[in-house]
């Protein structure tokens, strides 16, 4: 068994107006510094032997992502 | 023999029973789909209704567009059958890869309810050809996902190929590409949209009737296979 973690995130050029409403509100909270926020998604996987790192693609390639709009990295953590 | 129009149903679907009445409205038959099932019912057109198929999970139409029900209307398609996709069905089409893109969470954040005027900029598609191309017409738009998105290759090459069906008129109501409002495939058979051609078919329900045309547009489409059939 592994767990794997597949971080989903908007493509640079893809405006995300959800990233920005967060960065909007951080210096009404008092937060100053903060130039830039994106947001996207992370999944935890957990994941036994057989499942091979070009199975793990294609999940995220596939289905956990949209190409088209966003990026993707598949990591393994150490156990 | 009336043309018989299928029309699809998942869990979290809403607009499935207005599709129904819209093609009887057109004068042709309405067929119930259900997401589980493979069998088309031997329809001659496919409508993917709008709504929240499974909750939007992971994203609109992610998962809807696995349902075995889409792999026979990808199949299908590939023959040439008429598909229509409205607000998650335009969705789940660009996820199954039928119409290039995808949609994403409006500019502004909120979900936009109102009616909306919309230009017909292809009046040559199986959806379509009932209006005359420039046309203004008045449209129900209800989404919050509902920003059209793609590569500025894939964008020039639907206005090159004037596969831009209807494009946002009056404003720009949630940041998408070129005003995009709804798009065509290759061979204009398959078409996919954000607002609701179903809910302006009666000005006793809706805005105008200026959504009829849609449905009519398929109705003359398949009327010719109908009688050969």
């Amino acid at each position: 068994m592994a767990r794997v973690v597949v971080d989903v995130m908007p493509k640079p050029e893809i405006l995300d107006p959800q990233g920005q409403a967060v960065a909007g509100a951080l210096p009404r909270l008092g937060f100053q510094g903060v130039t830039e926020v994106r947001q996207g998604k992370h999944f935890e996987l957990e994941v036994d032997d057989s499942v091979d790192d070009e199975t793990l693609a294609k999940i995220a390639e596939g289905f956990l992502a949209n190409p088209v709009i966003e990026d993707w990295t598949v990591r393994r953590l150490e156990a | 023999m009336s043309p018989r129009i299928g029309v699809i149903t998942f869990p979290g679907t809403l607009d499935d029973v207005d599709a129904a009445r819209a093609v009887r409205y057109a004068d042709g038959e309405a067929v119930s789909l259900w997401h589980a099932d493979a069998d088309l019912k031997g329809v001659d057109a496919v409508i993917v209704p709008g709504g929240f198929s499974y909750g939007d999970y992971l994203r609109c139409g992610a998962i809807a567009r696995f349902a075995p029900v889409m792999a026979s209307v990808v199949e299908a398609a590939a023959k040439g059958m008429p598909v229509l996709g409205i607000c998650n069905g335009f969705q789940i089409l660009c996820e199954a890869g039928l119409l290039p893109g995808a949609l994403v969470r409006n500019e502004k954040l909120h979900f936009v309810c109102r009616d909306q005027w919309l230009r017909v900029e292809n009046n040559a598609t199986a959806w379509s050809t009932r209006y005359d191309q420039g046309a203004e017409v008045l449209i129900p738009l209800k989404s919050g996902e509902g920003g059209y998105m793609a590569s500025q290759e894939t964008l020039d090459r639907l206005e090159g190929d004037g596969r831009v069906v209807f494009r946002y008129v009056g404003g720009n109501p949630n940041g998408s590409r070129n005003d995009i409002a709804g798009i065509t495939s290759e061979n204009g058979r398959v078409v996919g949209l954000m607002p609701h051609p179903e809910h302006a078919i009666d000005a006793l329900t809706g805005p105008s009737d200026d959504g009829l045309g849609v449905f009519f547009s398929a109705l003359d489409a398949l009327k010719p296979l109908a009688t050969t059939a």
